[in-house]
């Protein structure tokens, strides 16, 4: 299976892509996506499919979601300009705040959208997985709204570091399974809830959390999430006068920076996502999956994974549990291949002091994740003087204040020099 | 012969001595990698296939007894080149068919043409790849069917009748009935219904049926064969190696 493109090739897929033509038939992107996964879950990826073909896109359910992303999400999501950090800056910066969201990320479109479509399918019960456990909360109160059961599973390691959030689950009524197999952090959480998956694919929804994993998943994510970026596109002509020079979103699995990206693919505005560089370079240090990963499959689609010559799927190391998975959804791996989207990294210590910088400026606490948009979107900055920015302000900052207080004390050293 | 015939041949020739043919699964250099070709010996005794698991770092449809030994597996070095080395040096002394457990991924990593070439070379005459649906088969299915090696296809108690009849028509050597819904290594017991879906997917194969998953005692066995011309023992045995106790005791009082 290959990865690299022949030019005439990368020009028919980057017009194919831009034109909304992609996933195809077979879930698609390129060379990238398809579909991965153990015979017992065929079927039920089938029905997934057939339903997502029947409902998605229906009228009915269009209704149902856009009334729900308006009353009960908050939608739209304000637009803000960001006076003190442009003047910081040198650059004049937009947020798309998703952080407004209900429950305080992005996650709760896709979240919301799934559990209407659980529903429609006629599911007996959800369960999700959770890195950051903003997709898990997002989830349980999907659940709750639409009056599901919900299980969620979540690596002890990331138990640990968002805390916060794992009592905001049990709250929300959803039970929350620790994980403490592989690398105990998104990437086992995955794979534990697809083996729960197969115990029973007739009866449970998996409702996936990023733009990654097998047809159609990364297709349905993006096109619950585009609506990020339909509304800022819009809000940036309406509020700004005219289109950024250049957006910016974190990439973890890629669902925000899809859900940014998809309405802008076909403007004169250049995409940059930006991945976890955590401490370093080297295999496992980081999770800049695009950066650095070659072609594999992990988890149910071809795409870039971080992976040693043997095609062991390697660990990674991120500051923010939403970054830190080796792998990353299909669509980014061909707009990167074809040179639409360019893939940077921010590392650990940027995005610290990027959150600190939002906090002084904007009085607006972002979650790590985001912070690495912001240190990216800092960098370009100083080399474009004048320039108009968009950064997805993907969540807010709450839930790591576990994180964050471990910090502390060095940050405010940084902040004094 | 082909090496995939090969396969159905040892299954049929156990059915022909009127046994249900056995199908042990062992991860590769699990505990310790020193003792893998001993062990392979061993097994080798008493299956009539032998099922050999290369470990991978996401095994997602496998229970904690498979997680486990494949873990520690890559941890101590075991890798898809090492296993076909192994192999290699001993060459010609394991006397039933050789099949590779793996997910997709490291299959993948070591490129398909060589693959199937190194199979060859070592006696590898097919391959079970848990993660790779039909659909998505066909570059690797070409590769090995070049050299006479098999894609063994896997049906489930979730599939469908026409999907039933499209896997068992695709399958080589053996087609292997998963039969629970669920992962491996359970210890729920085999389902009230296991007859009947045996049955049925004995019924619209022309080649043997092996039926894995689930599978730990002589018990399970003889109910099993009354179905299914094999069994596959996959966890059960890896959790006797594990113990340090002799796999061809174990196997010996399956059989
Ligand atoms: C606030 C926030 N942003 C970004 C991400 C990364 O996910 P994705 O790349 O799917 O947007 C997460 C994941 O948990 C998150 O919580």
């Amino acid at each position: 299976m290959k990865s690299i493109l022949e030019a005439n090739e990368a020009a028919a897929l980057r017009k194919a892509l831009i034109n909304g033509e992609l996933p195809d038939e077979r879930g698609r992107f390129g060379p990238f996506g398809g579909r991965y996964v153990p015979e017992t879950l065929v079927p039920a990826f089938e029905r997934l499919e057939e339903g997502v073909k029947k409902h998605l896109h229906s009228p009915e359910f269009q209704a149902e979601f856009q009334q729900e992303l308006r009353e009960w999400v908050g939608r739209p999501t304000a637009l803000s300009r960001a006076p003190r950090l442009s003047e910081r800056w040198g650059t004049e910066v937009w947020l798309k705040r998703e952080d407004l969201a209900h429950t305080g990320a992005h996650k709760i479109n896709n979240a919301i959208g799934q559990a209407l479509l659980a529903k429609r399918l006629g599911a007996e019960r959800v369960i999700a997985e959770t890195g950051a456990g903003q997709h898990g909360v997002a989830s349980a109160a999907a659940c709750a709204r639409v009056g599901l059961p919900c299980s969620v599973y979540m690596g002890v390691v990331d138990i640990e570091r968002q805390a916060p959030n794992v009592d905001r689950m049990h709250r929300l009524g959803a039970e929350v399974l620790p994980v403490e197999t592989g690398d105990k952090t998104l990437r086992a959480a995955i794979n534990e809830a697809m083996r729960e998956w197969v115990s029973d694919p007739a009866g449970i929804y998996y409702l996936l959390g990023s733009a990654v994993g097998a047809h159609p998943y990364p297709y349905l994510v993006r096109e619950l999430q585009s609506v990020i970026g339909t509304e800022a596109r819009q809000q940036m002509l309406d509020l700004a006068g005219s289109l950024p020079d250049v957006a910016f979103a974190c990439v973890g699995g890629g669902s925000n920076a899809i859900g940014l990206f998809y309405a802008l693919l076909a403007d004169d505005v250049e995409l940059i996502g930006v991945e976890a560089g955590g401490t370093g370079d080297g295999l496992g240090q980081n999770a800049a999956t695009l950066a650095t990963g070659t072609a594999g499959v992990l988890q149910g689609c071809y795409s870039l994974i971080l992976q040693n010559d043997d095609g062991q799927v390697q660990e990674t190391h991120s500051i923010s549990a939403g970054l830190d998975y080796s792998g990353v959804g299909p669509e980014h791996a061909l707009l990167q291949a074809v040179g639409r989207v360019t893939y940077v990294t921010a590392s650990d210590d940027e995005a610290l002091e990027a959150l600190e910088e939002l906090c002084e400026t904007e009085g607006i606490l972002t979650a790590l994740e985001t912070a690495h948009a912001y240190a990216a979107a800092k960098r370009w900055s100083q080399e474009h003087p004048g320039k108009r920015i968009l950064i997805c302000n993907s969540g807010r900052g709450d839930k790591d204040m576990p994180t964050l207080t471990k910090y502390a004390a060095r940050t405010r050293t940084h902040a004094a020099a | 012969m082909q090496p995939h015939e090969s396969i159905s041949a040892a299954i049929e020739a156990a059915k022909a001595e009127g046994r249900t043919g056995l199908v042990p699964f062992f991860t590769a250099g699990y505990p310790e990698p020193a003792e893998f070709l001993n062990t392979l010996r061993a097994i080798a005794e008493v299956g009539d296939v032998v099922e050999i698991g290369v470990p991978f770092s996401d095994p997602m449809a496998d229970g904690m007894t498979i997680q486990r030994s494949s873990f520690v597996a890559i941890q101590k070095g075991v890798t898809l080149k090492w296993i076909f080395d192994q192999l290699e040096s001993i060459k010609g002394e394991i006397k039933i068919p050789i099949v590779f457990m793996s997910y997709l991924n490291p299959l993948l990593a070591f490129g398909f043409e060589a693959l199937a070439q190194r199979a060859l070379d070592t006696g590898v005459c097919g391959f079970i790849v848990p993660d790779l649906p039909f659909e998505e088969s066909g570059e690797i299915r070409h590769a090995l069917e070049q050299k006479g090696i098999g894609l063994i296809q896997l049906v489930t108690p979730a599939t469908p009748a026409e999907r039933l009849k499209l896997l068992a028509r695709e399958s080589r050597g053996f087609l292997y009935a998963v039969t629970i819904t669920g992962i491996t290594g359970g210890d729920s017991g085999l389902p009230a219904d296991l007859a009947g879906y045996l049955d049925s997917v004995s019924e619209v194969s022309t080649l043997p049926v092996c039926a894995g998953f689930g599978i730990r005692s002589a018990e399970d066995i003889v109910n099993v064969g009354k179905h299914a011309a094999g069994a596959i023992v996959g966890s059960a045995l890896v959790e006797v190696l594990e113990q340090g106790a002799d796999p061809a005791i174990f196997l010996r009082q399956l059989r």
